[in-house]
This record gives C-alpha cells, structure tokens and sequence, in this order.
C-alpha cells in the first residue's frame, strides 16, 4: 500500500500562496487523483471476478457439452460390472395356486423362419419342411422361397424335435427366433379361470405375449409388469380341490346325461374362490376355435361367471331371510300356502299340483319349496325392498371377480319391476343370475350376514368384514331352515354325514331361444349348499344344465335328484381335502 | 542430486504406468468373467423354469390320477374321504410283548435281564 498523499501538501501550499494561487485548488486535484486511483483499483478487482466467474462458465458447459458429444457419439453398452440381483428371467409373472403350485409358467421354443434369398435349394427344404410338419403347403412354400420375399414365416412354435429335424435339412436358409410362450401344465384344469394367451407384437428375435381372456386379461398389466417378472400371482384356487371337484362333476355330469355343468365352491368369509369348474372345457394351451350359433355351446364359455340362468327355488331363502329380518316372520310363523296364488288374471301353483295348505311355517316353506307360500312372503315384502336386499347381495351387477368375462355378466332384471315381478322373483323366476352371483349371495346371507365380494386372488392378513345385510341372527335361521332342506326336505340326498350340510334345491325350466315361454322337459338344476351348517366354512354351488335321473320308472329333472346328489359327492370328496374334520358324533350316530 | 531425483521420478512414472496397463486388463478380464457368469445364471435360471414347469406337468392332476389307478395293486392308495378321520381315542394302545410278566416263577428263572430284553 502506497503511502497517503495528504490532500493538501505543505510545500506546494505555500507555494502556492506565495505565487496567489488559491489553494484549494491543489486539495481537489489531489482528492481527484486519489479518488482515480481507488476506482482504477475497484475496476480491476471486479474484472478479476468477472473473468473467473465467466471461466467457471465456460469450464461448465465444455463439461457438459463434452459428456454429450461422449454420450451421442458412443457405442450403447450395459454395464457390466454392475450386478443386478435378479435378472430378468420371464417375460410373464408365473400364476400360482393357494399352495403355490403352478398354473401358468412359461417356456422358451423357437420360431422357424426363411430368409429365401440365403437358401442353397429352396425346393428340397420346401418338401422336407411338408414333410415335418404336415398341416404345410408343399407347393406354397415352393412358391414363396423361390419367390422375390425375402422373410417368410413358417411356423410361430416350434417342438424341440421337430426343430431338430428342421436342423437337420442343413438348409442355412432356415433360421431359427426364440419365443417364449405360456405353458398350463395341468391342461384343461382351471382353464375357464386362467383364460389364455396370445401372441401380440412379433418380432424374429421375441414376441409379446398378452392375455386374451380370463384372468390372464384381466390381470395382464401386472403379469406383464417386467418389475413383477419374479412375483408370481397367487390365486385363491386350490388345485387338489379344482381337480377333485372337476372330476366328480365330470363325473355327475355324464352320468346324468347333463349338456353342462357348473361348480362353485366359496370360502363364506373371504369370499376367495376355492374352486370353480364350468363343463364343457377347454384346453388353453391350444385355445378351440368355436364357429357354433349358441353362445353356450362353446367350450371357452364360462358357465359358472358368464351364464345366467334362472335359478329357481334357491332365491326362496333370500324371501324368507328378509322376512326374518324385517321383523315380518318368525321360522315358526304361519304362511297361507293353499294353491293356486293369485294375482289379478295369474295363476301360482305348486310344482307336480301339490298342496301344501292351509297353512306352512316359513321352515316348512323353504323345506317343502312351497312357491305358494313364498309368494305371500314376498308380496308382504313388497316391490322396493325386495329389490333393496337382492341389490345389498350383488344381484343387479355383474360379479366384481378378477376375469374379464365377468363384467359382461350382467344379471337379466325384469324391465318393469311390479309387484308380480316380486313375488315369481320370490321363488327365483325372473330374475337371471349367474351361479357366482348365487354363491355371493349365499354366502353374504350365511356367513353371520356380512357382505363378500368374490374374488379369486389369495386372501392374506385379517378378515374385513363387509357390510352388513342380515343380523346374525336371521343368519344362523336361515341356515337351520336350509340344514332342514337336507335332513327331510328336497335335499336328502344332499346329507353327507358328519359335515352338516344345508342348502337350497332349485329346479327351473330353461326359457325356449325363440322366447315363446319354458321348455317342458329341459331344466336348469341348481343347489346351493353351505357347510357346516353350525360354523359355516364353504358355500358350494352346483349347477347341472338338462340333467336327467333315468334310473325310475319316469324320467326325473328335479335338482333334488341331479344337482344334490353331484353337490354331496362333492362335499364328501372335498371337504377332507379342505381339511375339514367330520362331525364324529354325527358320524357315529349316522352309523 | 537433482539428476537422481529425476531418474527416480522417471521410474516411478515408468512404474505406474506398467501397473496401470496391467491393472486395465485384469479390470477387463474380470469383466468378461461376469458377463459370462451372468450369461449362465441366466441359462440356470431358464433350465431352473424348465424344470420346475416339467416337474408342474409331471405332478398334473390328471397324470397323478392315472398313476394311481395304474398301481392300486402295489400302493393301494384312495380318495381322501370322511371315514378316514379318527380321534386318538380311536388308536389302540401298543400291545405289551413283555415277556418278563409272563414267567410265573421268577425266582426259579436265573439270567440276566439284557438278554431277556433282546
């Protein structure tokens, strides 16, 4: 630092007073010429920053512009040191049972392809190709590899032996893709649940597989997830159950000469899906092209989800349940129940003309089916809370289960709700449901009376009870009424000693396609049934589509003698699978 | 001094660089090793889906069924069914084979208990 100038020097004052010079004028110079100085100083220290500042800059955006310059004008490489725990194995998450067995996995083949242009003698792989696979066009493929195509594709799929013998042409013209494609090993079990696949986008070296229907559509965006590729989805089903109870219905099915069948078996709390069969089925590794008229003959419809049927007398305990509820009826109240019931110019009578009158108790209504009887109960119900509880037990929406087909299974509600509506909906005609909305509704109704939304995805954790639709009470009536049925009602056969079954029969007419009223000799035969009655644990539903019981002098259509008997077969063989202890006192006193 | 200080230096750079090189190739090498050890988990693993879907197709339902019926002769194996639960009540209580209670004049009997046990 420079020594001070003092602003006004002694010398140059009195110099300048001596020549008379005024001098302040020496005090401002020099005040100038300092005040110069100091902005000379600042001036440069502020050029300094800015230079430095200005560098960083400049010394940033190279930086930048350099990684970029790197980053385009690279070659793409993974990272190889970097391990990733879990490679990407699977194109498609497994499906698994409640146990954990496999549903669905997949498996690698190859697809076969042709680049012509590269062929040494098209013509001899043409024919040896017609040879290996025999659905192919000799000539065709002549064509096309003689042809100007430069890609042809021959098969999507190939077997491993068969893609040894095309390797074994030695033709280099023949090249092989990977695929990956989806595999139920248990064949046509569950095949109405899982659905299918397909083929989406396809490329020579992969091709996306994407759901085409059951829950493999429904729950595609998780199973396609690549995040999920090691998370499999664990469905509700058991398997040993599915096979046992496909088996028996099989079973049952052709023994009473049934066009088709359907089960279902539901946990009444959870309402997870233990098993769930629809006759006819399908295989779904190799989906069956269906080209018939009527929706209900192809193999792939589900008759458990997709079919809704008028399910006759089983809607009577929802009548008698909610006349509990409202406080209307006792089990021991007297019902009128002389036939025939009328209303205005209709006529209500007893099935096969019998008269149950004057006067049935509401447990002898459900035991004996009266439709009389259930018709008074549902006229004193009335129209708008009739139609209130059958909403609270899901029958005016299609089933909220995980498969796509689900939602277009709407229930078939009468346009015009009148009170005639009501009562014939009382003893189930009416009103078309599937057998998934029935077990849904059984077992809100019998479970202690909570709400269950069926799903078939596996519960974990605790039980969330849903909303209320009965009391406990009417719950627990309402099952005896229906353990009632089985012990010496239409049901007997359904009693499988030790296990405490109860249920509902329902025999319907199945409705003429031309709509001109009810076939005479074609029913829909259903029975609902819960067990054990005393600590309910399982709803099952049976349906049987035209089943008839020759063995008698006449031909018998009655669920009573279809539908129960498969159902008890079915209780007998599942139940121990379940794990279900039967009553031993029962059992000893059965013997 | 200074011309020593230079020389070390130089080898030392010299050195470094030589360890650099070699260093660079053994980081290369390791790198291939992994991506080929990766290249066989992920074999691995496809075999492993092989298995575990064949070992699922060999265990079908179906399948398992016939193999029953097949064998009956040698396993003799049924259905689940209710009649097959019991209580522990129902178990009988092991039959003694003692045959110490049986001598009836034990005083008479000499030996050793061993060998009666055996």
């Amino acid at each position: 630092m420079s020594i001070r100038t003092p602003l006004r020097p002694l010398a140059r004052i009195l110099q300048a007073r001596s020549t008379g010079e005024n001098p302040d004028a020496i005090e401002r110079e020099n005040l100038r010429l300092r005040r110069e100085t100091m902005r000379d100083a600042t001036r440069l220290r502020a050029e300094g920053r800015l230079l430095v500042l200005g560098l960083c800059f400049v010394s940033a955006f190279a930086v930048v512009g350099m990684r970029m310059g790197q980053v385009a004008a690279s070659n793409p490489e993974e990272p190889r040191a970097v391990t990733t725990g879990t490679a990407i194995l699977a194109q498609r998450a497994d499906i698994l049972d409640r146990n954990g067995r496999i549903l669905a996995t997949n498996r690698t083949t190859h697809s076969l392809y042709a680049q012509p242009h590269e062929m040494v003698d098209p013509v001899h792989a043409a024919k040896e190709l017609a040879k290996i696979f025999p659905d192919m066009d000799e000539a065709r493929l002549i064509k096309d590899f003689t042809g100007t195509r430069k890609f042809v594709w021959i098969q999507k799929q190939l077997a491993p032996e068969q893609q040894q013998a095309v390797h074994d042409i030695g033709e280099p013209g023949l090249l092989f893709g990977p695929r990956e494609s989806r595999l139920y090993p248990n064949g046509k079990l569950a095949a109405h649940i899982l659905g299918g696949t397909k083929f989406g986008r396809e490329g020579v070296m992969s091709a996306e597989i994407v759901g085409q229907s059951g829950i493999e559509r429904y729950s595609d965006d998780y199973l396609r997830d690549p995040a999920n590729g090691d998370k499999p989805l664990q469905l509700s089903i058991d398997l040993s159950v599915q096979s046992t109870m496909r088996e028996v219905l099989f079973g049952g099915m052709h023994l009473l000469g049934a066009k088709g069948a359907a089960a279902i078996l539901m946990d009444v709390h959870t309402g997870e899906l233990i098993s769930m069969v629809s006759l006819p089925d399908f295989d779904p590794n190799s989906r069956p092209t269906f080209a018939g008229q009527n929706a209900g003959d192809n193999p792939r419809f589900s008759r458990a989800v997709q079919g809704v049927y008028e399910l006759g007398s089983t809607f009577k305990i929802f009548a008698a349940a909610q006349g509990m509820e409202l406080g209307l009826f006792k089990p021991d109240s007297m019902v009128a129940a002389t036939p025939p019931f009328r209303w205005g110019k209709h006529k209500i009578g007893e099935f096969e003309g019998h008269n149950y009158g004057p006067y049935v108790s509401l447990t002898d209504m459900i035991v004996k089916s009266s439709n009389v009887a259930t018709a008074h109960v549902a006229q004193q119900i009335g129209v708008d809370r009739q139609k209130s509880f059958l909403k609270s037990l899901g029958f005016f929406d299609p089933t909220p289960v995980e498969l796509i087909e689900a939602k277009g299974a709407k229930p078939l509600l009468p346009p015009h709700w009148s009170e005639l509506s009501t009562i014939t909906i009382g003893f189930g005609h009416g009103l078309s449901a599937s057998p998934l909305h029935l077990a849904t509704a059984y077992s809100s109704l019998l479970n202690g009376g909570t709400r269950v939304t069926p799903t078939l995805l596996k519960h974990e954790g605790p039980i969330k009870l849903g909303p209320r639709i009965v009391s406990p009470e009417v719950s627990a009536a309402s099952r005896q009424m229906l353990r009632a049925v089985v012990g010496e009602g239409t049901a007997s056969f359904g009693d499988v000693r030790g296990y405490q079954v109860a249920g509902k029969t329902g025999t319907a007419d199945k409705p003429r396609e031309d709509g001109k009223g009810y076939y005479k000799d074609k029913t829909i035969t259903t029975f609902a049934s819960v067990f054990p009655a005393n600590e309910p644990k399982y709803v099952l539903v049976v349906t049987l589509d035209e089943a008839v019981e020759t063995t008698g002098p006449k031909p018998r259509r009655t669920a009573g003698w279809t539908a129960v008997p498969v159902a008890a077969e079915v209780i007998r063989r599942v139940a121990p699978i379940l794990g279900i202890r039967p009553d031993i006192e029962t059992l000893a006193l059965g013997q | 001094m200074r011309s020593v200080y230079i020389v070390f230096s130089a080898l030392f750079v010299m050195g470094l660089a030589v360890w650099a090189y070699k260093e660079n190739y053994a980081t290369q090498e390791v790198l291939r090793e992994i991506s080929q050890v990766q290249r066989q988990i992920g074999l691995q693993r496809q075999e492993l889906a092989v298995q575990r879907a064949e070992w699922a197709y060999q265990n079908r339902p179906d399948r398992l069924r016939d193999l029953v019926e097949l064998n009956f002769d040698r396993l003799g194996l049924l259905p689940l069914l209710p009649e097959q639960f019991g209580t522990v009540a129902n178990v009988a209580f092991p039959v003694e084979e003692d045959v110490l209670i049986e001598l009836e004049d034990s005083v008479a009997v000499s030996g050793s208990l061993e060998a009666v046990n055996q």
